[in-house]
């Protein structure tokens, strides 16, 4: 069974955030990083970069596939992991912790997103 | 019987040592250097290693026993049609009449050979029902390339600005990779129920749409029974359909694109029609087009006045080559024969017969592994590893372990809708026999799972090469041997 960290907000498309004020943090989540398997490259944005809500900002590539990382919010790259560039495995280990993607400065609200309860019964009905 | 695959100890030859690896070598007795200039001679040997010609024979014979292809055992890849090439269309290509034959030859003295092309250019027409077909791609991905190329030119021409092509989520991985490549942004439309989801495909196309790029069969095997609807969602808003020809085996001669209204048509000849396949090439990927695409078909064409055949390059509206001179024509050789071999019949006979063993395998196997989106389908089906995953294990163990079991593993995680997907495309070209020693060795996997499941994640102990470390290899890619002799 797949962890689903509580406090986090969760996409269909499995990415987390964590609400760090007006900003936010992005990662993919437990579920991700098992189906993907062993995580072997990650292209993140550059600091700068602007994104609307649900562009595909980054990369996740595992043996098996490559999947794009879309963005949970509307919102401006304040931050990228850069130390997944040389781990990329640190997603496998820790999707909530140091596998963390990118920190997002955050245009206007953020909704629609499922709270961790949700994201449980959501993952219940993959199967 | 039990598999075992050969397995020698060869070092590269590179590796040899001249003093030992080398018996004697006849020199040239008298031969008169000087009838060569000084400044035209080779003062010192090659750099490659000097060799007796039995030990390079051995080594490359060996190295080519510890190889698996479709000669050795059954090679289910899905999507890519793995199917028995025939010998006697490589008797016909190694023909002195054709390998002796060089491309600046005058049209006067390649006549043969561009009958055979013109011919092959018609069957093909005739096949994929379009007017028009270039044989010039050199490989599948470089005929979708072509045919994103010709999208391109098309709404140029009529002076429509697109950027946008669409795709199933189904859809192969070289299909973005081609409208990428071409310049267009790409949007995925999902599926319902393992077909496109025609509400969702009509939200996403719009006066920004060039192009929807859709394989039919899809890769879960089904038939996009929707396709007219869909040809006509995007002709109403003045959108191309392109027809990926990777699954054209399952439907040749039943069902042609161009009648599903497709306006552009490739074909994979090394898939569908019999070329070889799976050794790095060359590849084929022939392109058709409707009546009013045609003009932007790459040049030269092969065209045939009265009785005579020549290359047309007066085609003012073409957008130019994608290849040297009019193809691989080695494979399109071997296109030809095939398809001259079977006949219109017996490639309709070979759809039929792809489709039956494909039900015939999922029906065996549909108990032992979790089989998604029903179980008919055409020349290919997807199962799922995922029931495995309470013992630690992953479709790729399976896969691995097939090979101990002396099959060439299927395509596994893809399509990426199927969670642990094993993609299985046997063709026509297996017995009876072969497939039921195929579902008896997946049967087997998956009691072998249930009992020892160590057994999987040896795997494979039989083959040559022991389990390797894909993901340090794709962590720490070395590209070269260079790299290599460097410590990677």
């Amino acid at each position: 069974m797949s962890k689903v960290e509580s406090g986090y907000f969760y996409t269909k498309n499995h990415e987390w955030i964590k609400v760090e004020g007006d900003r936010v943090r992005v990662g993919i989540s437990d579920y991700a990083q098992d189906a993907l398997s062993d995580i072997v490259y990650v292209e993140l944005p550059a600091p700068g970069d602007h994104f609307e809500r649900d562009d595909p900002m980054g990369v996740v590539e595992s043996v098996k596939s490559a999947s794009d990382v879309y963005s949970p919010v509307a919102g401006t790259v304040e931050e990228v992991n850069e130390a997944l560039l040389d781990s990329p495995e640190t997603v496998n280990v820790e999707p909530y912790g140091s596998g963390w993607l990118v920190l997002i400065r955050s245009e206007g609200p953020v909704e629609d997103l499922m709270d961790a309860h949700a994201y449980e019964a959501f993952l219940e009905t993959l199967h | 019987m039990e598999y075992h695959a050969a397995r020698h100890n060869v070092p590269l030859l590179s590796e040899a040592n001249e003093e030992q690896d080398c018996c004697h070598i006849v020199e040239e007795p008298d031969f008169d250097w000087d009838l060569f200039p000084s400044s035209m001679r080779r003062m010192e040997g090659p750099p490659i290693p000097s060799i007796s010609e039995p030990s390079v024979a051995r080594h490359y014979t060996q190295l080519s026993q510890m190889n698996f292809g479709v000669d050795v055992g059954m090679y289910p890849l899905g999507s890519c049609t793995m199917k028995y090439n025939p010998k006697v269309s490589e008797s016909l290509a190694a023909h002195a009449g054709i390998v002796r034959l060089h491309p600046r030859e005058p049209e006067a003295a390649t006549q043969g050979i561009l009958r055979i092309l013109y011919e092959l250019q018609l069957m093909l027409a005739e096949i994929g029902g379009v007017p028009e077909v270039s044989l010039q791609p050199a490989a599948g991905a470089h005929g979708e390339f072509l045919g994103m190329r010709l999208v391109r030119a098309y709404f140029d021409d009529i002076g429509e600005d697109r950027n946008q092509v669409l795709l199933p989520d189904t859809s192969h991985g070289t299909n973005p990779a081609s409208a990428v490549m071409s310049g267009y942004e790409v949007l995925e439309v999902p599926s319902k129920e393992g077909t496109v989801d025609l509400d969702a495909l009509e939200k996403a196309v719009s006066d920004r749409t060039a192009a929807f790029m859709l394989t039919n069969p899809n890769t879960l095997g089904l038939f996009e029974h929707d396709v007219l609807e869909i040809a006509r969602i995007l002709h109403d808003k003045g959108a191309l359909l392109y027809y990926d020809g990777a699954n054209l085996n399952a439907i040749m001669g039943r069902v042609r694109p161009g009648d599903m209204n497709y306006d552009i048509v490739h074909f994979n000849l090394h898939k569908t029609f019999a070329t070889p396949h799976g050794g790095g090439g060359p590849g084929s990927g022939p392109v058709g087009v409707t009546e009013e695409l045609a003009k932007y078909l790459p040049v030269p064409m092969v065209a045939r006045e009265e009785s005579v055949y020549y290359l047309d390059y007066d085609r003012p509206d073409s957008i130019g080559k994608v290849r040297s001179f009019v193809g691989s024509t080695g494979v399109l050789l071997r296109a030809y024969t095939y398809i001259r071999l079977m006949g219109g019949d017996g490639l309709r006979r070979a759809a039929e017969l792809s489709v039956l063993n494909s039900n015939y395998l999922a029906h065996r196997l549909k108990d032992h592994y979790p089989m998604p989106y029903g179980s008919l389908r055409k020349h290919e089906f997807v199962l799922s590893g995922s029931s495995m995953k309470d013992k630690g294990l992953r479709t790729l163990d399976v896969a691995k372990r097939l090979i101990d079991h002396g099959f060439h593993p299927p395509t596994i995680y893809f399509p990426l809708l199927v969670e642990e997907a094993l993609m299985i495309e046997p063709t026509e070209t297996e017995s009876r026999r072969d497939l039921d020693a195929f579902a008896d060795a997946m049967i087997k996997i998956a009691e072998e799972a249930e009992a020892n499941p160590q057994l999987l994640r040896d795997a494979p102990m039989k083959a040559p090469v022991g389990r390797v470390d894909e993901v340090y290899g794709a962590r720490n890619p070395v590209y070269c041997w260079q790299d290599m002799e460097k410590g990677g």
